[in-house]
Formats: structure tokens, C-alpha cells, sequence
């Protein structure tokens, strides 16, 4: 202070200024401290609730998908329907095109005691089950044609509205107009399920099914074995590949134009959208080399072309964080480079390369723009048998049936998501289990 | 098919065998004296050396045969089919080849019919699978038989060749193994040339991308001018029907574009403070047990599949947005009328923003990391708040890079697709308000290329330009963000 004070009161009266000043500066900093602590933590809390949010959303949805609702009913393969010309010996495929809904419709007016005259009742019963009723039908002729002529319970898929008012996913108290199950299918249902005929039991379907377009019908058993497909393919190629380049750029690789070229295109390749390498597999794979549309050699080959950044900057890292002195010791008895790097440096690497590599496979996995691109959006509802068949992929699935209008979708959309999910997780705990386990600190 | 897996099992026993014998001779070889390599090594080069000729051999034999074939039997056409325009040519020589293939399928006695009267070739062909639209010409048949005829043979001597040179060169690289010979030297370096083959392959992916993204916008460019497509503001692609050529249809990239850039800003606004203060506190604040469970978990959120979250706003996000927009609107004027739509502008960047969220904080918590301590120990030491800490020394020494964490978190943004084509509608609008839907890029190469459709004609080939471009873009703010992660991190290294 170069302020001289003549008066002692006057010295005192600033310094108290200068104190008040200080402390009301120092409460506002220490608020500014507060705020902006509140402020990270809310931050942190926000992303954990949407995560928690999403999670919710997803499993709350999907959960009621893993149950269906079944109808069993007595039906009566009667001849006269099934057969009615008595030519099954000479012509099996007769069975195949036989009228089965007649049969459906003889059991539901015999069980809820309804007049078969009438058409516009016999209709509305007739929406209770799946029109996949159908094929059930026919698939226990086929299989064993001796039911011809008796009188068998079969266990029936419900159609999804009644599926989901039993679930409890209807509100019927809404005036009847304005719900998808009438106050008559309603009442039914009740009897029915009175009779026990009615039954919520594990849904197997949705694990092997393929595609329709009933929900109470669609699986994800096709768009699986694609998946299955193109996962091999990707770790097919892209281990080996990732492993031999990131080997070479790291050990053998001379620092030049070339090399640093090779590297910055990685790291670029690593940040490309991935619907461009959706483009390259049309243009080169079906466009330039003709190979088939919808096929999973495609898809396993473009989700190879985008996995393999990934596995080399992780195969790199690995190998990097080898000691140079296990390369000295190997050097120094006498192998080659090439033998210390394959016998003593690749093994050390190994749990890192398999962390990358599982990591890369998770993120190939829940790929799907590329995957529509090359065609994978086509109805499959056969198992694929060989790579080159038009098959589907589980994201596919997901955004194929997101799609759908009808609400029951959303269930099997949920359910979809919610198996990716877990193995998403299966995956990338895998990885976390691989690292902890293999860590090694030198 | 079947030639071919018997002569590529026919070379793995050769190889085997080779493999056995070039150890057992090194092995006695080694008994005698010393020898230059191990057996294992000797062994390994006698493998290679039988099997790298052949297979290359074989893979260009079958590559080059059904062309030479092909152009064999278009020779062989009668002067009325080679008068024809090249496309009618063709479409005749892919009907040669169905035949041919279907005349392989036939069983032998179906076959002997066939060669008797061509006028059955049709019905029996059917039978069989395999549809043709009209009975072909007696000359198909000929070229069908002619190019099975020389198919086989070419499979016989690709057969012969490839077993010859596999065995002479088993055979030269067996009398090779001798005490001084430097095995090992000479199968090293056939591994290092491969695995530098392998390095090469991130090369070819981008010369691929290019060169096949190029070429199909060039021809895209050829029948719409460069100017109407970057500077156009009106996106209609008219779908022509079927054998109709009408117009083209403008192709304007600026509505495009437009809503590419403010979907990422909305996405970047909700991730970029979220992420930012998240990293922050998890890297200044956050005591080791919190940052040890919140930080994975956050991660989580980079882990699950974007058309996850595609669904996610499409179902929960796009409806609460337009259902709270409704209840607002009520609260202040009564009318009970959406003014936010379930597809928007602002759910799509929402929830694309919730995806980037881990983007940016796991980047920039490595950067604020990389931060010096001795930086924060000088500033607490003045007095300072460790939030002025932070807002005064941290930030600003961690800021290079934490752009270039953002640059590479946008150009995620700009290239996202999965959510966008969920959650922000199709239709090219050219607005501001960010309650109304707008449409991407993405969205847009997606559409153009989903469905059966021949790469010829402007509709399509136009998801390549917009490819391109978005290419280009994304390409940009890499090579950018990556310049400047790496120029920063050299200060403190």
C-alpha cells in the first residue's frame, strides 16, 4: 500500500474494506467451485441415466416377447377335408396344399360351440389363431400322414393381438372401436382359458424362426446363422491379416515414405463412416466381381475390410508393449528376427491381439448400414445353407422389423435388440476377463 | 468344383508328404554333421515351394480360362447372332451359359434325349431348375456342348499343370536340402514378403474405396452436370418407370448436406458439454472408486450397436419429444397440438448426441490426463481453485487436442448413419426449425441403393457421388483431427 494513513481509524476502515472484499471474492469462487464440481457430476449422472434410460426402454419393451401365447385344440384331420379324393398314395404333395384353415375353423366352432353357418362369427373366432395355423397343420400331416382321420389336440400359435391382450399389453376397458380385440374375441379368450386351452408358455419360435411377416411367427433363428456366417468370415480373415500386418508395420518395417503411408491410412480407415464401405462392396464385391447379392460372403467380406483397422492398431499396441529385451534375449542366442518375433514376441502379445481382435468382432457385429447396402435387407425366412444363400443379419432383423407398423413388432424388435445385447456383452466381458487374466506387467 | 478341391487335396498330401521327408532327410543330414538350418526349416521350404507355384498357377488358370473360353465360343457364333447390337450378343451368351450349366446338371439318360431332339431342351432343362424364357436355337445347344467339352478339357490340363509343377518343384526344392543350404534365410523371407502382401491390404481397401466411388460418380456425373448436384437446393430423385426415360429429376446436394451438418450440431451440443464435464470431473474431481465403475460404464454407451439407438428414438425419444411438445403447447396456449414432430431434427441429434457422449469423454479424459501435474501444482500453489485450476491452466494447455477429440467426434457425427435413418425422416427439407424433420447424406445413399436395382441410371448411381463427398468430408476432419491429437501430444512426450 503506498497510501500513507494519517487518521488510524481510516487505515482500519480499508483494511476492513479489503478483508469484506476478499472474503465475499473468496465465497464466490468457492460457489464458482461448487457449480462447476455440481456441474461434472451431473454430467457423469446424465450419461449414466441415459444408459440406464435406454437399457430400460429396450428390455421393458422386449421382455414379454420371450413368452408366446398358444392355443391348443382338438383338431380332427377328418378325410374329407384333408384328402377328400383319397389320392395321398399317388400324389404326396396333395397334403401340401390341403384346405388346413377348414380344419382350424371345424375345431374353434366345435370347442366354443358356435354355429358353422355362420360366416361373419366363424371369421371373427378365426382371428384368434395365427395364420400360420396353417403350416403347423401341415407340418404334422407331412410328418406323420397316419393322423389322417383322428382327432388330435395341437398346440397353435395365437394371432398377435390376442397374444398381447393376454399379455395384458391391451386395455379392454377402451370402448371395443378403439382396440384391436373385440368385446366377443374377448370373452372367447376367457373361455378358452377357462377350458385351459389357452396357455403363456417359453416363445422357442422366436429363437427359430425366420422372417415373416406375422409377428407371432417371426424369429431370429435365420438372421442368426447369417450373423453366424459373416463372423466367421470376419475372424477368419481378418485375425490372420490384422496379425501379419500389424507384425510386419511394427518389427520388420522400414521407417519410409511407404511405411508412414500404410500407417496414416490405417489410422484413417479406422474413422471412416462405415456406410462408405457399404459402397465398396457394392461397387467391387457385386458390382466389379459378380458375386451374389444378400449373400453373407458379402457382408463377412466388407465387415472383414472394416475390422481389420481396428485388430492391426490393437495387434500393434500388443506387440509394442513387449519389452525389448525379450527380443535382445532371443536375438542374443542366436535366433533370426523372424523366429524372436513368432516364438517369443507374438505369444506375449497374444491376450492383447485376442482383446483387439474380440472388441473388433463386437463392433462388427451390431454393423448394419453397410449391410443394407449389399442387399441384406431381403425377406429370408429359410436358413441359409451355404455363405452364397441370401441370408440376414441380426441388426438387419432389428431394422427390417423397426419398420413394421404393427405394435407387436416393437416386442420382437425389443427381444431382438436385447439377445444382440447380451451378446455384446458375452463378448466384451470375454475381453475384459482375457485381460485381466493374461495382464502381465514387466 | 470337384477338379478343383481334388487337385488343391491332391497338393496338400504332396506338401505333407514333402514336408515328412525333407525333415527325415535334415534330420539324417544333421546326424552327419552341421547343417545350416534347422529341420524344420528345410521342411517348411520344401511346403512352400510345392505349394505356392501350383496354387498360383491354379488361380490364374481359372481365371484366365473362362475368358478365353467365353471369347472362344462368341467366335463360334453363326454370322446372324455377331451381326447383333454387343448387348443382344451378350444376353445370347448368357443364355450358352445357363444351358451349359444345366446340361451338367442332367442326369446321363437326360442328357442322351436332349442330344437327340434340342426341341425337348426347354421342358427337360425345367425340370431340372433351371427356367429358360424360350427354346433356344439348335446353335445354343452346340455352343453349350462346345463350351462343356472345353471347360472339362481346360479342368483336365489345369489338372495336369498344376500337378506337374507342384511335383517338379517338390521334387527341385527336395534336392535342395543339403547340409549348406540356407533353408531358413529363404522361408523367411517368403513370410516377411507376405506379411508385408498383408500390410498392404489397408492400401488396396483405400484405392478400392476411391477408384470404385470415382468411377461410378464420374459415370453419375456424365448424365448429371457436377454444378446442378453441389450447388442444386432441390432433392428429387424421380424413380423413371419401368422402360420409361423420363426426366432425370434433380439431384441437389445443399438440403442434404444442410441437414447432415445440423443434425451433427444439435448431436454435438447435447455431447460435447456433457461429455466434456463428464471427462473433467472423472479425471480432477472423481474419487478412484467412482471413476472406476462410471468410466466403463459410460463406455458402454460407445459399445451398443447404433441402430439400438436408432430404435431408441424412434420408439421412446421421438414420441416423448412430440408428447411433451403437446402438453407444452397446452400449458401455454391452450391447443393441444404437437409443435415437435416424432421424426425431427432434434431427435435424431438427441440421441445421436447420447451416442458421442463416451466419444468425447474418453478422449479427452486421456488428453486432460496427458496434462502435466507439475501444471496443476503450480497453479494450486498460487492460490488458485481447482476449478480455476481447470478453467485457467488445464483446459487451455489440453485444448489442441481436445479439438481435435471433437473434430474426430463430428466427423463420427457427419458419417452416422444407423440413427439418422431412424429417426430423422426421408424427406429433403430445406428449414430451420429443428422440430420438423430433416434428412442426411446418409439417409439418402441408403435409400437410393436398398431395393433390386441395375447400376446404370442417375438414382443410383448418385448414392456414390453423395458417398464420395461424404468421404471426402469425413476424410478431411481426420487427417485434421488426427494432426492435431499428434502435434499436441509430441509437446509433453
Amino acid at each position: 500500500m503506498s497510501e500513507t494513513f494519517t487518521n488510524p481509524n481510516e487505515a482500519g476502515d480499508f483494511r476492513r474494506r479489503v478483508t469484506e472484499t476478499r472474503r465475499k471474492g473468496l465465497k464466490r469462487r468457492h460457489r464458482a467451485e461448487r457449480r462447476f464440481r455440481v456441474f461434472g457430476f451431473l454430467a457423469i449422472f446424465a450419461g449414466l441415466f441415459f444408459l440406464a434410460a435406454l437399457l430400460f426402454s429396450v428390455a421393458g419393451k422386449g421382455f414379454s416377447a420371450f413368452q408366446q401365447t398358444t392355443i391348443t385344440l382338438p383338431i380332427t384331420f377328418s378325410e374329407q377335408v384333408v384328402d377328400p379324393e383319397g389320392l395321398r398314395d399317388e400324389n404326396p404333395r396333395l397334403l401340401l396344399t390341403a384346405n388346413y384353415p377348414a380344419l382350424v375353423q371345424d375345431a374353434l366352432a366345435k370347442t366354443l360351440d358356435l354355429d358353422p353357418a355362420n360366416a361373419a362369427e366363424m371369421r371373427e373366432a378365426m382371428r384368434l389363431v395365427s395364420r400360420s395355423a396353417r403350416v403347423d397343420l401341415r407340418d404334422v400331416v407331412m410328418d406323420d400322414p397316419s393322423v389322417i382321420g383322428k382327432t388330435v389336440d395341437v398346440k397353435l400359435l395365437a394371432a398377435a393381438d390376442v397374444d398381447s391382450a393376454n399379455k395384458g399389453q391391451i386395455d379392454l376397458s377402451l370402448p371395443e372401436t378403439s382396440r384391436r380385440v373385440s368385446d366377443q374375441q374377448a370373452a372367447w379368450m376367457a373361455e378358452l382359458k377357462a377350458e385351459g386351452r389357452l396357455h403363456k408358455s417359453f416363445n422357442a419360435g422366436f429363437f427359430t424362426h425366420g422372417a415373416s411377416s406375422r409377428p407371432e411367427s417371426a424369429g431370429i433363428g435365420v438372421a442368426f446363422v447369417g450373423t453366424l456366417y459373416m463372423m466367421g468370415i470376419v475372424l477368419v480373415l481378418s485375425l490372420p491379416l490384422g496379425v501379419a500386418s500389424a507384425i510386419y508395420l511394427e518389427e520388420f518395417a522400414p521407417k519410409n515414405r511407404f511405411t508412414d503411408v500404410i500407417e496414416v491410412n490405417i489410422n484413417n480407415l479406422a474413422a471412416v463412416p462405415s456406410i462408405v464401405f457399404g459402397l465398396l462392396g457394392v461397387a467391387l464385391f457385386i458390382g466389379f466381381l459378380g458375386l451374389p447379392r444378400s449373400a453373407a460372403l458379402v457382408g463377412g467380406l466388407v465387415l472383414t475390410l472394416m475390422t481389420l483397422p481396428t485388430i492391426i492398431i490393437a495387434t500393434r499396441s500388443a506387440l509394442k508393449a513387449v519389452p525389448p529385451s525379450i527380443r535382445s534375449a532371443a536375438l542374443g542366442v542366436g535366433a533370426s528376427k523372424m523366429q524372436a518375433v513368432f516364438h517369443h514376441v507374438l505369444p506375449l502379445a497374444m491376450p492383447g491381439i485376442l482383446t483387439g481382435t474380440i472388441i473388433g468382432l463386437a463392433r462388427a457385429l451390431g454393423e448394419t448400414a453397410p449391410l443394407l447396402l449389399i442387399g441384406m435387407v431381403a425377406f429370408v425366412a429359410d436358413y441359409p445353407a451355404s455363405p452364397l444363400d441370401p441370408s440376414t443379419a441380426l441388426p438387419v432383423q432389428i431394422y427390417m422389423w423397426a419398420g413394421e407398423a404393427e405394435r407387436a413388432f416393437v416386442e420382437r424388435t425389443s427381444a431382438a435388440i436385447i439377445v444382440l445385447l447380451v451378446f455384446l456383452i458375452l463378448m466384451n466381458l470375454t475381453a475384459v476377463i482375457l485381460r485381466r487374466r493374461f495382464e502381465r506387467r514387466w | 468344383m470337384h477338379v478343383f478341391l481334388i487337385i488343391l487335396a491332391l497338393i496338400v498330401l504332396l506338401s505333407a508328404g514333402g514336408f515328412f521327408a525333407a525333415r527325415a532327410k535334415a534330420y539324417a543330414l544333421a546326424d552327419a554333421g552341421r547343417i545350416n538350418s534347422r529341420p524344420s526349416h528345410h521342411a517348411s521350404f520344401v511346403t512352400i515351394a510345392t505349394v505356392v507355384p501350383a496354387v498360383l498357377l491354379m488361380a490364374v488358370w481359372m481365371v484366365a480360362s473362362p475368358l478365353l473360353i467365353g471369347a472362344e465360343i462368341r467366335e463360334g457364333f453363326p454370322d446372324s447372332v455377331k451381326a447383333q447390337p454387343a448387348s443382344a450378343q451378350s444376353l445370347t451368351f448368357n443364355t450358352v451359359t445357363s444351358v451349359a450349366y444345366g446340361l451338367r446338371q442332367l442326369p446321363d439318360a437326360a442328357r442322351e434325349r436332349v442330344a437327340e431332339d434340342s426341341s425337348q431342351l426347354r421342358a427337360v432343362l425345367a425340370k431340372s431348375g433351371i427356367p429358360l424364357a424360350a427354346n433356344p436355337q439348335p446353335f445354343v445347344l452346340k455352343s453349350a456342348e462346345r463350351m462343356n467339352a472345353l471347360s472339362a478339357k481346360s479342368s483336365y490340363a489345369m489338372a495336369a499343370a498344376v500337378l506337374a509343377v507342384a511335383l517338379v518343384s517338390l521334387a527341385l526344392s527336395f534336392r535342395a536340402v543339403r547340409p549348406q543350404f540356407q533353408a531358413r534365410n529363404r522361408v523367411e523371407q517368403v513370410v516377411l514378403g507376405a506379411l508385408l502382401l498383408a500390410s498392404t491390404i489397408a492400401i488396396l481397401t483405400t484405392v478400392g474405396i476411391v477408384l470404385s466411388m470415382l468411377s461410378e460418380s464420374l459415370r453419375f456425373f456424365a448424365q448429371v452436370s457436377p454444378i446442378d448436384f453441389f450447388f442444386g437446393t432441390v432433392w428429387d430423385p424421380r424413380f423413371a418407370a419401368a422402360g420409361e426415360t423420363g426426366s432425370p429429376g434433380q439431384f441437389g446436394l445443399i438440403p442434404l448436406l444442410a441437414g447432415t451438418i445440423y443434425i451433427s450440431a444439435v448431436a454435438m451440443a447435447v455431447a460435447v458439454p456433457i461429455g466434456l464435464y463428464a471427462a473433467i470431473y472423472m479425471s480432477e474431481y472423481a474419487s478412484g472408486r467412482l471413476r472406476s465403475i462410471a468410466k466403463p460404464l459410460l463406455e458402454v454407451l460407445a459399445g451398443i450397436p447404433t441402430i439400438v439407438y436408432g430404435f431408441f428414438a424412434l420408439i421412446t425419444v421421438g414420441p416423448l419429444l412430440r408428447d411433451i411438445s403437446v402438453e407444452l403447447n397446452g400449458l401455454f396456449t391452450g391447443n393441444y397440438r404437437n409443435f415437435i414432430e416424432a421424426q425431427s431434427v432434434l431427435t435424431a441429434g438427441v440421441v445421436m448426441g447420447i451416442m458421442l457422449i463416451p466419444f468425447v469423454s474418453s478422449l479427452s479424459d486421456d488428453i486432460i490426463n496427458a496434462v502435466p501435474d507439475s501444471l496443476r501444482k503450480g497453479s494450486l500453489g498460487l492460490g488458485a481453485t481447482q476449478s480455476e485450476t481447470i478453467k485457467r491452466v488445464v483446459l487451455p494447455a489440453a485444448l489442441p487436442g481436445i479439438v481435435g477429440a471433437l473434430l474426430l467426434t463430428a466427423s463420427r457425427a457427419i458419417g452416422e448413419t444407423m440413427i439418422v435413418v431412424l429417426a430423422a425422416g426421408v424427406a429433403a427439407n430445406l428449414q430451420i426449425n429443428p422440430f420438423e424433420p430433416m434428412t442426411t447424406v446418409t439417409v439418402k445413399i441408403v435409400n437410393q441403393l436398398t431395393g433390386d436395382l441395375e447400376f446404370n441410371t442417375p438414382q443410383t448411381l448418385v448414392a456414390f457421388a453423395l458417398g464420395l463427398t461424404l468421404f471426402v468430408i469425413t476424410l478431411c476432419l481426420n487427417v485434421y483431427a488426427l494432426y492435431v491429437v499428434r502435434k499436441y501430444r509430441e509437446q509433453y512426450a
